[in-house]
């Protein structure tokens, strides 16, 4: 059976989901960590649409959720810009397009 | 969130710190419309219709692995069986095709060209003949392209004519590349029910049954896999099994994502994906490691054939249900040199030829990058071939066979193939000889298939 009149859901999730990209930083907290990554994420036009934070014990974790269609340069790039940051403040920074989440996740 | 912070982490973990990795992206093309009105036209042409179509291969599949942040270890070509394009008559004019073809795949950056192949389970034309005795001069001039023979299928049945030559053949390509422990031999694999779509070398080739131009991914994975057992040791085994679907169900998934996007980029069909877990000689990177996680204390102990029934059979299960088209060889493969701790379980005596032989049965593909000692006889290395296929013959299944005799190397010495071929401690084989048996040659007919037991 087929519903008419409604929209196709998975393809504006596909659509949405096309530039979005997943931020891990993990590393030992100390202050200043989300201050780094995120004015290099502004810095690169990335624009943050969701982002989560944990502390446990000493170990820091961070999630976040970008759009990178803005974003003048590659995702490569990026994550290499990123990567440095990290490296300078002692933590390390991953970045993974969403699609691979969504592949791997949901069915 | 879009996702959950459980699933991130899962997903960052089996890319960063368990090698989870699409191993090849296989382009197979279609060559059988490339005969030209000598075999040197034929020649042009094929080498045209390869570059047209790989040429993009590479920067494609570059571009992807750095969107997703996934590593793709192997780019491959897979051409019609080359058999199909001879009439017996080329002689070295087949040679000179091979040197071109290795030149190309070099210049445009393809690892390996698969498909000098020949399907002679039935019978030999002239051009499977002189593909099969061009073989050794072919494996050991290049370094990239691989061979295979199919000489057994349970439709059928079994072409020991064939097994025979091959045993030659093996030995021959040893010997031609002796200084480098016979490493011609690992691009060379002998079949029964060879699949038509597999992405994996030595056997990868483009059947006839398929579209012109078709993407092929194979994915791997062991050390995910052995991470996921090693989190729950107190798992059951019916619990095991389940964990290790819904791992291979996530594997598949990857590469079932890089390869549509790597079709579509550069303009042809997706095939298939086969989800095997194939390992390399990295720590971690290991089919053994998976079954000693599961609790065999050493690959190759009693149990193994058991726990890699259940790998295997998880695997396939779980990438059934991730991917609309699995194909290939789907499930683990264990080769000796491959993998750094079977070829340890070799050294040390856990692990001889009879039981890898037993674990063959359960597995996806057969005897694979075994080294034996260089004087190996022609009939022992055929009788070797024969009973593996007879186990992929008599089960349906494919089996493929590539046994590596070490030349001036015998049992308890090290070979070193290096790369992703590793190495390999040389293996014991049984003295006790069949030469009388497969020396009668002749065909063996195809199995019933009623009356199983």
């Amino acid at each position: 059976m087929v519903e008419k009149g409604l929209p196709d859901f998975r393809d504006i999730e596909e659509e949405a989901n096309k530039n979005k990209v997943v931020i891990t930083v993990v590393g030992k907290d100390r202050i200043g960590i989300i201050a780094a990554i995120t004015s290099c994420l502004a810095e690169y036009q990335v624009n943050i649409e969701d982002i989560t934070q944990k502390i446990l014990g000493e170990y820091f974790t961070m999630i976040l959720v970008g759009d990178t269609s803005r974003c003048p340069i590659g995702i490569g790039e990026l994550r290499e810009k990123l990567a440095k940051k990290g490296e300078e403040i002692g933590v390390a920074v991953y970045l993974q397009h969403a699609q691979i989440f969504r592949a791997m996740h949901r069915i | 969130m879009l996702f959950e912070r459980s699933e991130i982490l899962e997903t960052l973990r089996m890319l960063e710190l368990e090698n989870l990795d699409v191993r090849t992206v296989t382009l197979g093309i279609n060559i059988l419309d490339c005969r030209g009105e000598s075999f040197a036209s034929t020649i042009e042409r094929v080498i045209a219709k390869i570059k047209h179509f790989a040429s993009p291969l590479k920067e494609t599949v570059e571009k992807i692995s750095e969107k997703y942040g996934i590593p793709i270890v192997n780019c491959r070509v897979a051409v019609s069986p080359v058999a199909l394009l001879l009439t017996g008559k080329e002689g070295s004019e087949l040679v000179e095709l091979a040197a071109k073809l290795d030149h190309l795949a070099q210049a445009l950056q393809i690892d390996f060209v698969g498909g000098f192949s020949a399907l002679v389970q039935k019978g030999f034309t002239p051009g499977d003949l002189l593909l099969m005795e061009s073989l050794p001069n072919i494996l050991s001039e290049t370094e990239r392209i691989c061979g295979s023979v199919n000489v057994a299928s349970s439709r059928s049945g079994i072409n020991v004519d064939a097994i025979l030559r091959m045993g030659e053949v093996i030995q021959e390509t040893a010997r031609r590349t002796a200084s480098r422990d016979g490493i011609g031999c690992a691009k060379l694999v002998v079949f029964a029910n060879s699949p038509e779509d597999n992405p994996f070398m030595a056997g990868a080739f483009h059947g006839p049954g398929e579209a012109d131009a078709v993407v092929n991914v194979g994915v791997s994975g062991p050390g995910v896999v052995k991470e996921m057992i090693r989190r729950h040791p107190e798992a059951n085994l019916g619990e095991l099994a389940e964990i290790v679907k819904r791992t291979a169900f996530k594997i598949t998934r990857v590469g079932e994502l890089i390869g549509r996007e790597v079709a579509e980029k550069i303009g042809v069909a997706f095939g298939i994906v086969d989800l095997s877990l194939a390992p390399t000689p990295k720590v971690g990177d290991s089919v053994a490691e998976v079954i000693e996680a599961m609790g065999i204390e050493k690959c190759g102990g009693w149990g193994s054939t058991l726990a890699l029934a259940l790998l295997t059979d998880a695997c396939k299960k779980g990438g059934t249900m991730a991917s609309s088209f699995v194909g290939g060889l789907s499930g683990a493969f264990i080769p000796v040199s491959e993998d750094a701790s079977m070829n340890q379980s070799v050294t040390i005596g856990a692990l001889s030829l009879e039981k890898l032989e037993a674990m063959t049965s359960v597995s996806s593909v057969g005897l694979d990058m075994i080294a034996i000692p260089g004087d190996t006889p022609v009939e022992v290395i055929a009788c070797i071939i024969g009973d593996e296929i007879a186990i992929g013959v008599i089960n349906h299944k494919t089996v493929g066979v590539r046994l590596i005799p070490v030349p001036g190397k015998k049992a308890g010495e090290k070979a070193v193939f290096g790369g992703l071929l590793g190495e390999a401690t040389v293996i014991e084989v049984n003295p006790y000889r069949g030469g009388r048996f497969i020396r009668r040659g002749g065909r063996i007919p195809a199995p019933i298939t009623s009356l199983r037991n």
